[in-house]
């Protein structure tokens, strides 16, 4: 079998192979040949997320007009090296008073459940973790092991504005939940199954399932963004209203832990939105040499990453009473709306072909849409007009 | 194959111990000189008033009551969705009624002014 067609199973059969021949039996093999799977994995996901700080860096400067990090290295590719070696060796200062065993596990625990999200991401066709066939369920599950890690962190700092920015953006997480779930269930509805494997499988040959679900898309992003914490919905972090929220107690590689968990979460929500809706490692020759297919998917979820950051360096941060309301009051019914109009288009279309499908649902996505800009118009005409009309009073 | 969740368990037990690298060699190598001023409670510069461990206002806890509800709802609404293809479309009705009973418990909600943050 040619290496470039199936690269992993050559090399696991491989390992396999020299495994037993020193004599372990089947099963711890199997145990050996995953654990170097699994430590090559996530230190792959590691390198990643040290270079995104130099991505970050870079975008957020070019976004306000300045060069951002450009003597370390060529073009500063070497940044985040200074930045590493200066956490490790700054002290670590433990408040007084503060809970000292919840207050370690905190930073470990925010980075870890970002990187077990990484088991069940599929690559490539043959590179994947593993296939979960209710990977969708890990993810939020995952996701939400990150929800406690925010007030293990508030709660233990024994600070009253760590324990605020805490509560906030506990209640900010865990109400963009809903409305992200309900999009994870719309590829569920297309697909037909929660398996990622199978999911990004069935969106082959050019049928992605942004074009059969924009809105879906577009809903996923914005929850998303809020689940991330990054701006414009990271209360927070508001370094000018409750200074840097609940790690402001945090120094050295701790805060660092954070701040990286911070930036691998949001290229991984990158990469789920390329995996559940814009094809996940499909692209020209993917299916034949996987490692192709790899590059397709991380070139999709940066550009997934690049999304959050425009999103975020663009638009100013939303006060809480304002994100909460934006939640319950908007994308919660839409977000149901589009569940519904989705399993009703696709139960009634699933057999008829191509085409009626695809502009079934497209056009089903595209009137939701605009009846409810339509509801917001309304709405919002209303409520000026309840401002603007001068009250009666008695003048001349 | 064998089991994925073998392999599950394998990484979450690999992607606990990897972060616990740095800290440990931060550990190592970092100075300790503490002293009562740097470990005190960081208040915008002044010593701390009261007790750190303020009141919970009372309107994250009524929050907190409708993300359950309405996450309960999208568990049952998991298996609907997945089985979706194998079922007639009575089932997708039926799933639909589902979702409207809990909108109306939504509107209510809001009517009642439970959304808002005071």
């Amino acid at each position: 079998m040619n290496f470039w067609a199936d690269p992993i199973k050559i090399i696991y059969d491989w390992l396999m192979l020299t495994l037993t021949s020193w004599g372990l039996d089947g099963a711890v093999a199997n145990i050996i040949a995953d654990l170097l799977g699994i430590v090559l994995l996530i230190t792959a996901a590691m390198v990643l997320d040290i270079m995104l700080v130099w991505v970050e860096r870079k975008v957020v400067a070019r976004f306000q007009g300045r060069l951002g990090p450009n003597r370390i290295g060529p073009f500063g590719l070497f940044q985040p090296f200074p930045d590493i070696i200066k956490l490790i060796i700054k002290e670590d200062i433990t408040p007084n008073g503060a809970d000292v065993v919840v207050y370690n596990i905190a930073p470990i625990l925010s980075l870890g459940s970002v990187i077990f999200l990484w088991a069940v991401v599929p690559l490539a066709s043959t590179i994947y973790g593993t296939d979960l066939n209710v990977a969708l369920l890990y993810l939020v599950a995952a996701g939400a092991l990150g929800t406690l890690s925010i007030i293990m962190a508030g709660w233990a700092s024994n600070n009253k504005y760590a324990l605020l920015g805490a509560f906030r953006q506990v209640a900010a997480m865990i109400s963009f939940e809903i409305p992200m779930v309900v999009a994870l269930l719309i590829p569920t509805i297309i697909a037909g199954s929660l398996s990622l494997k199978d999911i990004t499988a069935s969106q082959s040959g050019g049928m992605w399932f942004f074009l059969f679900s924009p809105l879906g898309a577009v809903l996923f992003l914005i929850s998303a963004i809020a689940e991330l914490g990054r701006s414009p919905f990271d209360l927070n972090e508001g370094e000018s209203e409750i200074v840097s929220g609940y790690h402001i107690e945090y120094t050295g590689m701790k805060f660092g832990l954070f701040y990286a968990g911070e930036l691998l979460h949001a290229f991984t929500f990158g990469g789920f939105a390329a995996v559940l809706f814009f094809g996940g490692w499909h692209g020209p020759w993917a299916s034949q040499y996987p490692l192709l297919g790899a590059f397709y998917f991380i070139a999709k979820a940066m550009f997934g990453y690049w999304v959050i950051m425009w999103v975020k360096y663009t638009v100013p941060r939303i006060r809480i009473d304002h994100m909460l309301a934006f939640n319950w009051k908007f994308l919660t019914p839409v977000a149901f709306a589009l569940l519904i109009i989705t399993a009703v288009a696709h139960s009634l279309l699933k057999g008829a072909g191509f085409w009626p499908y695809f502009l079934g649902m497209f056009f089903s996505n595209v009137l939701l849409g605009w009846v409810t800009l339509e509801i917001l118009r309304a709405t919002t005409h209303k409520q000026r007009l309840a401002v603007e009309t001068p009250n009666p009073v008695a003048h001349h | 194959m064998q089991n994925p969740w073998i392999y599950i368990g394998l990484f979450l037990l690999v992607g606990i111990i990897i972060p616990i690298i740095p800290i440990a060699f931060s550990a190592l190598i970092a100075p300790r000189k503490p002293n009562p001023i740097k470990q005190s409670t960081y208040e915008c510069g002044i010593e701390t008033v009261g007790e750190s461990w303020v009141q919970f206002k009372a309107q994250y806890y009524i929050f907190a009551l409708v993300f359950l509800i309405f996450d309960v709802e999208t568990v049952f609404l998991f298996p609907w969705a997945l089985a979706l293809n194998a079922l007639p479309f009575f089932a997708v009705l039926e799933g639909i009624l589902f979702i409207l009973i809990l909108m109306a418990g939504l509107s209510f909600a809001w009517r009642k002014g439970m959304l808002e943050w005071v």
